[in-house]
């Protein structure tokens, strides 16, 4: 494992990842590899989730060649230095902040995507220049075989390096030090890896979980919101970080909601759910049994049947749930949707505040003062209002969570930027130095005087007036330097020159 | 519960009222914080002067102004930074609002240093108040009057139970790193860093970490010595060489070593005059084991100027250092001390490659007439910030985040970057309950083929 760290981290440090151009190649390379492998990928993805082609590609692959696109098209721009505001000592310098690879990341993949949750963060590791590699999940065991095939055919063989294996795998990778790490999957998990991260000082960004609640206001088109509730819902079998976990509502709309997402899991796929080739699996025996669980005890309202021999869980609603049960205490990453009856929008407030800050909150009204009410008072990674999933798929918003779903962001720029040191640059002249008089000791009641007044009081950025005050400055360095009686420490009192 | 846990609650009750979501609030506690700066002055330099031996002027001018100048740009930009900002859109998000959210994070441990102890402190707290989180502050124990101070005088001026003052050593230090909280900022060295870090990753807290390193100081046989040699001794030699960003040590051409000394020199019989220890301006070092410490270093080495120190004063003079061997312990240790080791190295090339096999230092200089040399040095090696032909003062310029890369650090703050470190940026998409027939197409069932694209 360390060889093979090591093995990238020279390819790194050889600096052919540097150039725009190179990086610009790996990503054609990488757009190539989806396109021409695309029947390979899609098999793969539904061999371990039991996903259809349509929806592997519509849901993994069609975001990853979004994402190359805008990459290609951007990247000159994210590289660039940016120049950064000046102040008065600054005015005549120039000063900008340079984006710059950090060097070796890891990317730790997921199985419930297991294709886009490590080849979008994979895409923008190599757009800011570093080397890579890439720990796909064990868990989704077809993709990780395909991905450790595929990569090498497309890609640099010692920048961008597919490691694969278990937990003992992981923990070895995890003892290596990397520039930067990010992860993807749970809480616990989550934790580990921030520690072995402390070990090297790597900073990370970690996309972790939680109960994502969705409130749906009695003021509200039902039809319209419990069909995108039951999408954002049921898809992937309801093992998507984002997936709308609970639904809180006042209990007089119970009925209905259960009444319209039945609708709407009929719409979708059809009276025998098990028939659909677009309703998938639970990923494997332990995560079906965990989900099994959680209904002890439940009043199921619809759905509820289970096959274990092809880990079949139906779509399943349960009403009048009580939060203390257990189906109310993790996260349930299935297709069962509980619903918990509150009496307004300020105890969906307080109900979702008394818990761990979730990954995506949700809330569906035609009043959009109460959504930014609830908004403005809860917390969350990030929100939709009126839909579910969707502000995943704006790459100009940053994907990340807060609290225990996680720290750090991606997705666009925001990757970029994640997988970039922004180094600050003050290129200044060896010129000019009466202006810098003012800060060499020895020191006076004079010179501070004097620094005061430059550097608290505030002016128009106008031109003559910056040019006037460098003048000024000057003047003043000279002053001081000819002697005493030019200081300013009597004509300028110190009081006076506070109140600037 | 121990007192640690009961003032940590109380923080976390205070946010959790709601009273900092606004921000006439917000803005009132800084304005609390600049009426303390301006009515406690002489007590600040007072307990500064007690712990570094640091003046009216220094204890101003190193530190206290900066927090003003954040102050004041905070205040004023406060409405700017806090409200939604709108992002790009997509054909398909057209009739949607989309914007990203600001938000407090809760509440914030900022745990200060020795060096620098007001600003240091304080400087972080401006931006975390400005978000609108609780703060707890744990002032460094090493600057023992300034930590006295701020434990006394804060709750005299701000919100008492929202931005609480912890003191103590290692012992509460641990303690405190127990509790949970959204954000914790630490200054201070490489080896506390990962121990902040690992208590952090217990409760997945984010962290921001200013950390240290030993900055090069590349200096071009083309440049004016005279000025790039005053520049250096300013920077070098501030706060007696205690401080995060000053030039660690020189690299340069073995032909104008002796220039550089005798330059250096001139300066510093300029600055603190013949004797440094009769100068008010010099400071002293922190305590007996930093003293020992960079006394230390100085074994087996040439010294060219200083070298002399007073235990008793925790005074070491100015000291230069020549033909430094890189393996020597002077070069192993950030020196963080009055002690300027110069190495020789015979080009550009040489230097950059003494650089990159090193860890990142916080800061980087390097002094050229020559653009090319500035960008060449610049573009092959990596730190947390720059300075070209001069030293530290990328520090002082807003718009430039302040943070380390790799050993040095990680995360940054000043300026809007403080008032980001210290918020969750919330993405929200919010849409129409209308304009269901344009979704239709992402709905099951999918279409019997593929479609082709």
């Amino acid at each position: 494992m360390e060889r093979e760290v090591q093995r990238v981290r020279a390819a790194f440090g050889s600096g052919r990842s540097r150039p725009l151009t190179f990086r610009r190649r790996q990503l054609e390379a990488l757009r190539a590899m989806v396109q021409e492998r695309e029947k390979d990928i899609l098999a793969a993805i539904g061999a371990d989730l039991s996903k259809s082609e349509f929806n592997a590609y519509s849901q993994e692959v069609i975001s990853v060649l979004g994402e190359i696109d805008l990459v290609l098209e951007k990247l000159p721009e994210w590289a660039a230095a940016k120049p950064a505001q000046r102040n008065l000592l600054t005015m005549l310098d120039e000063a900008y902040i340079q984006p710059e690879p950090l060097g070796v990341v890891l990317i730790i993949g997921a199985w419930n995507y297991p294709f886009v949750l490590t080849i979008q963060p994979l895409i923008g590791a190599i757009a800011a220049g570093n080397a890579v590699i890439i720990k796909p999940s064990e868990v989704s065991e077809n993709t990780a075989k395909l991905l450790a095939k595929l990569l090498p055919q497309y890609l640099d063989q010692d920048l961008y390096a597919v490691v694969n294996g278990g937990v003992e795998e992981t923990t070895e990778l995890l003892k290596q030090r990397f520039d930067h790490i990010l992860y993807t999957g749970n809480t616990t998990v989550g934790k580990i890896v921030m520690q072995a991260a402390a070990k090297h000082l790597t900073p990370v960004t970690l996309e972790l979980g939680g109960k994502s609640p969705c409130f749906v206001d009695r003021d509200c088109d039902l039809d319209v919101a419990c069909r995108r509730i039951a999408w954002g819902k049921f898809m992937n079998c309801g093992q998507t970080c984002i997936a709308p976990d609970y639904v809180l509502c006042e209990p007089s709309l119970q009925d209905q909601i259960v009444q319209k997402v039945q609708e709407a899991v009929k719409e979708f796929y059809g009276e025998n759910v098990k028939e659909s080739p677009d309703y998938e699996r639970i990923v494997n025996l332990r995560h079906f049994k965990r989900i099994q669980s959680l209904l002890e005890g439940q009043k199921i309202a619809f759905g509820g049947e289970m096959d274990e021999a092809t880990r079949y869980i139906a779509p399943t609603v349960l009403t009048d749930v009580d939060p203390d049960t257990k189906v109310m205490q993790e996260e349930i990453f299935g297709p069962i949707l509980p619903i918990v009856p509150v009496k307004n929008a300020d105890e969906a407030i307080q109900f979702i505040n008394e818990r761990e800050k979730p990954l995506a909150f949700y809330v569906f009204s035609h009043n959009s003062k109460l959504i930014k009410r609830m908004i403005d008072g809860t917390s969350s990674g990030g929100v939709t209002g009126n839909d579910v999933i969707m502000h995943f798929m704006l790459s100009s918003l940053p994907f990340g969570g807060v609290g225990s779903s996680g720290m750090g962001a991606y997705h666009g720029k925001h990757s970029f930027d994640t997988f970039s040191h922004q180094r600050p640059c003050l290129l200044k002249t060896l010129k000019r130095e009466g202006a810098n008089q003012l800060r060499y000791p020895p020191n006076s009641q004079s010179k501070v005087n004097w620094a005061k007044f430059f550097l608290l009081k505030r002016f128009n950025k106008g031109k003559l007036g910056l040019l006037l005050l460098t003048l000024l400055g000057i003047l003043a360095a000279v002053l001081i330097k000819v002697g005493p009686q030019w200081l300013p420490g009597e004509a300028l009192s110190w009081e006076r020159l506070r109140s600037y | 519960m121990s007192a640690i846990s009961e003032v940590v609650q109380r923080a976390r009750a205070a946010f959790n009222s709601g009273r900092t979501r606004p921000l006439q609030f917000r803005v009132q506690q800084l304005e609390g914080l600049r009426r303390l700066i301006r009515e406690r002055e002489k007590d600040l330099v007072g307990a500064l002067a007690a712990d570094l031996h640091k003046n009216e002027w220094t204890a101003y001018y190193e530190e206290i102004v900066y927090v003003l100048e954040e102050i004041d740009y905070m205040i004023r930009k406060l409405p700017e930074w806090a409200a939604d900002e709108p992002v790009e859109k997509t054909p398909h998000t057209q009739q949607d609002e989309a914007y990203i959210h600001s938000e407090p994070l809760g509440v914030v441990l900022i745990i200060g240093t020795w060096n620098y102890p007001f600003n240091l402190t304080i400087q972080p707290m401006v931006g975390a108040i400005a978000a609108g989180n609780a703060v707890v502050l744990k002032p460094s124990e090493l600057s023992e009057n300034t930590a006295s101070l701020l434990a006394a005088i804060l709750p005299q001026y701000l919100d008492q139970d929202l931005y609480p003052v912890i003191n103590g050593g290692v012992a509460e230090t641990t303690e405190v790193l127990k509790e949970r909280f959204d954000h914790i900022l630490y200054t201070g060295s490489t080896g506390v860093g990962r121990v902040v870090m690992m208590a952090a990753a217990k409760h997945l807290t984010p962290v921001t970490l200013e950390l240290g390193g030993k900055n090069p100081c590349y200096v071009d046989k083309d440049c004016d010595l005279d000025i790039a040699c005053r520049r250096i001794a300013w920077g070098k030699f501030m706060n007696s060489g205690q401080t995060c960003v000053a030039p660690d040590y020189i690299l340069c051409d073995p032909s104008i070593q002796s220039q550089i000394v005798e330059k250096l020199k001139k300066s510093l019989k300029e600055f603190y005059g013949e004797d440094a220890k009769k100068s008010r301006d010099y400071g002293r070092i922190i305590n007996s084991q930093h003293f020992q410490r960079v006394m230390g270093l100085l074994e087996g080495q040439k010294v060219a100027y200083g070298g002399t120190g007073d235990a008793a004063t925790r005074y070491i003079a100015p000291t230069i250092l020549t033909d430094v061997d890189p393996q020597s312990p002077v070069m192993q240790e950030e020196v963080f001390g009055p002690v300027l080791p110069i190495v020789c190295v015979r080009s550009l090339e040489e230097a950059i490659q003494l650089i990159t096999q090193r860890e990142k230092p916080l800061a980087l200089y390097v002094f050229s007439p020559n653009d090319k040399v500035i960008k060449k040095m610049i573009a092959e090696t990596s730190s947390g910030g720059v300075t070209a032909n001069d030293v530290v003062v990328h520090i002082t310029v807003h718009s430039l985040p302040y943070g380390g890369v790799g050993d040095s650090g990680m995360g940054s703050y000043h300026g809007r970057k403080s008032f980001e470190t210290f918020s969750h940026r919330r993405s929200c998409l919010v849409r129409p309950l209308l304009n269901e027939e344009t979704l239709r197409a992402r709905y099951p069932p999918s279409p019997a083929k593929m479609p082709r694209h």
